[in-house]
């Protein structure tokens, strides 16, 4: 059984304001996520913009160091207090994707350069095996290398270009690849050719995806689990199915009675609207308090822990 | 009521010119919510700028003429010229971005003043806003902030409630909800919705997601490669498509809860430098034949109210073959 990634009480704080009115702003509260299994999983992590998702990608990436805490992805040690791995096999182990490919890319340089660079320097092929790898690499996610070399960012368009970032990713044979809202700025009619091609690396090539996300029906499509994050507080975690056919969490809920379905009108409702975001992250209780349809006084005061379901997912709700 | 005849606007830029919008000829009519769907770079933003007379260097208005039903004292004629003197009035505007639609300097309650005659700027007018702002579920000290110390969709509400204090007949929105979360969106385009039913007033509304089309808009207009390609009732258009683009793009969108393989188009929209003939969309169409690429197809009214510019739109044989792709 591999850990694909595990987190244990995950923490990074951030400090706002100046020296008097200084407040902390927890991006990542005691965030624990634990994922087993012999096949390679994507696992989606969901939520509004503040809620912390890309601090939790950051934070794998080794972009920022947690204020406390441990993560671990595939059996190594990637933040936290202990023994790290190399440079090297950090990156031969996992690699990013971004989610504007036109700001990842320099417009004054030809992609292929950087899909070479990644092959020599991360990989460490010599320049001859370095092409090769590079064709292969292209060739997964469906491009022809003849095409792609020689040109600049400005000659592709945004679902072209983000699978060339897909295929410099793939260079070193990484075990998991994490995209941080990989297609948000891709057209709608491409955006699934994208979509597509990380579910064909899944099955066919064995790559783990940790594909962060806003867009709720694309985490339908394509993940195993899923990880749903308020402020700071991942609120719901479990199979992507269950969780998503049949949330509990009142966020949860509420997140997917909003989304803009084709075929659903939306009911109507009156909605609680959300609080100053400084405001809500220092709550002592849960979070969601002054949201929730369900709050009781118990949420007021205590932050509730995680709930594990028979189903196999974990709720954090006092009422779950 | 707003008529498009034959527009063709134009960018100039160092390469030379290029046509973002190539002959949309089309009747908008009143009291209704508008969408305008398409992908990025095929005109649906240009559109907007020339029916908001905001034709500023480098896009400047080549070919046709915008129509507005409005009635001067005078009894001039009101173009895409000189819509610029009835801003807010008659036609006002929801940007995609609020923060840097926002002086970030200057109070909002302050900023609700721009548009004003000097005369008006009275404590008398600022109660009336504030009362307006209250009715937008907006907290009453929103208006005196600082547009940095508000939220997004906050900032966003104040934007809405800017366009549509004086009651404007038409109101444009471009994208006005893209950067904001799924639970705001819906906040902001409910009472994008109460608005339009209280005030009757037409909303063209762009966007690129279809779910949001299918949620809030009357009517559709689809754009590929600055033509227009489909124009009809939601209703319609959500339930049977007749042009093939419309139907892939609706068919590509994954939903929860349905887990069909979904596909998107292959290829990618042509270039509009490039010589194009014949139909713009026939390099990624599953039903191409010779004469989509020889003659391009004109927007024709297949029943009253819906337009098509297809060749084989209402075809039922070719409806077929694309569900089966």
């Amino acid at each position: 059984m591999n850990t694909i990634l595990k987190t244990s009480h995950l923490n990074k704080v951030y400090r706002l304001g100046g020296l008097f009115n200084r407040i902390r702003i927890n991006a990542l509260d005691d965030v624990n996520l634990t994922i087993e299994s012999d096949a390679p999983a994507i696992i989606s992590i969901v939520g509004e913009s503040g809620s912390g998702k890309t601090t939790l990608a950051k934070v794998l990436l080794r972009l920022v160091s947690p204020t406390s805490g441990s993560a671990l992805v595939y059996d190594r040690l990637i933040a936290g207090k202990g023994e790290k791995p190399s440079n090297r096999e950090f990156f031969s182990t996992l690699q990013p994707i971004f989610q504007n490919p036109f700001e990842a890319f320099s417009g004054y340089r030809t992609v292929d350069s950087y899909l070479f660079e990644t092959a020599v320097r991360v990989a460490r092929l010599s320049k001859t095996d370095a092409v090769d790898a590079m064709a292969e690499a292209l060739r997964l996610v469906g491009l022809d290398y003849r095409d792609v070399r020689g040109k600049y960012p400005n000659q592709f368009s945004g679902g072209e270009l983000q699978r060339v970032s897909v295929a410099r990713a793939l260079i070193p044979h990484p075990k998991i690849i994490i995209a941080d809202e990989p297609v948000s700025m891709i057209d709608a009619s491409l955006r699934m050719n994208v979509i597509n091609l990380f579910l064909s690396l899944k099955e066919e090539f064995q790559r783990s995806f940790l594909y962060i996300t806003h867009d709720l029906a694309t985490a339908y499509y394509i993940s195993d689990y899923i990880g749903v994050m308020y402020r700071g507080c991942i609120v719901e975690f479990g199979d992507a199915r269950t969780i998503l056919s049949d949330p509990r969490h009142p966020y949860t809920q509420l997140l997917i009675a909003s989304i803009p379905q084709v075929g659903q009108k939306w009911e109507v409702r009156k909605m609680a609207l959300a609080d100053i975001e400084a405001k809500e992250f220092q709550f002592e209780g849960c979070r969601f308090y002054n949201r929730c349809p369900i709050a009781g006084d118990r949420c007021l005061v205590e932050r509730p822990s995680a709930t594990s379901l028979t189903d196999g997912r974990d709720v954090y709700c006092h009422f779950a | 009521m707003i008529r498009l005849n034959n527009i063709v606007a134009t960018y100039t830029t160092v390469r030379g010119q290029v046509d973002a919008v190539d002959g949309v000829n089309l009747t908008i009519p009143d009291g209704k919510i508008v969408g305008v769907a398409g992908e990025s770079g095929c005109g649906k933003t240009t559109l907007l700028k020339v029916i908001y007379g905001d034709l500023l260097y480098p896009l400047a208005l080549r070919q046709g003429s915008v129509e507005y039903e409005i009635d001067t004292v005078s009894g001039r004629q009101v173009t895409s010229r000189n819509i610029k003197d009835y801003w807010f009035k008659y036609i006002s505007y929801i940007p995609q971005s609020s923060m840097s639609s926002l002086n970030p300097v200057v109070r909002v309650c302050k900023q609700f003043f721009d548009f004003l005659p000097v005369g008006q700027r009275t404590d008398n007018t600022l109660a009336e806003i504030r009362e307006y702002v209250r009715s937008l579920d907006l907290p009453p000290e929103a208006i005196d902030a600082y547009p940095h110390q508000l939220s997004g969709g906050m900032r966003q509400r104040i934007m809405v409630a800017m366009a549509t204090f004086f009651k404007p007949e038409i109101i444009l929105a471009d994208e006005p909800t893209t950067a904001l979360d799924v639970v705001v969106q819906k906040g902001i385009l409910m009472l994008l919705m109460d608005i339009q039913a209280k005030m009757n007033n037409t909303i063209l509304f762009v966007s690129h997601d279809m779910g949001v089309h299918y949620q809030i808009t009357h009517k559709m207009l689809i754009m590929y490669a600055a033509k227009a390609v489909e124009f009809g009732d939601s209703e319609d258009i959500f339930r049977a498509p007749l042009h093939p683009y419309t139907k892939m793009l609706i068919e590509s969108l994954p939903l929860i809860g349905d887990d069909r393989v979904r596909t998107g188009i292959v290829g990618r929209p042509p270039s509009l430098w490039e010589d194009l003939h014949g139909c713009r969309f026939a390099p990624r169409c599953p039903l191409v034949t010779e004469l989509c690429r020889i003659q391009e197809p004109a927007l024709i009214e297949h029943k009253p109210g819906y337009f098509v510019a297809c060749h084989y739109a209402g075809n039922t044989y070719q409806k077929n073959e694309i569900a089966m792709q």
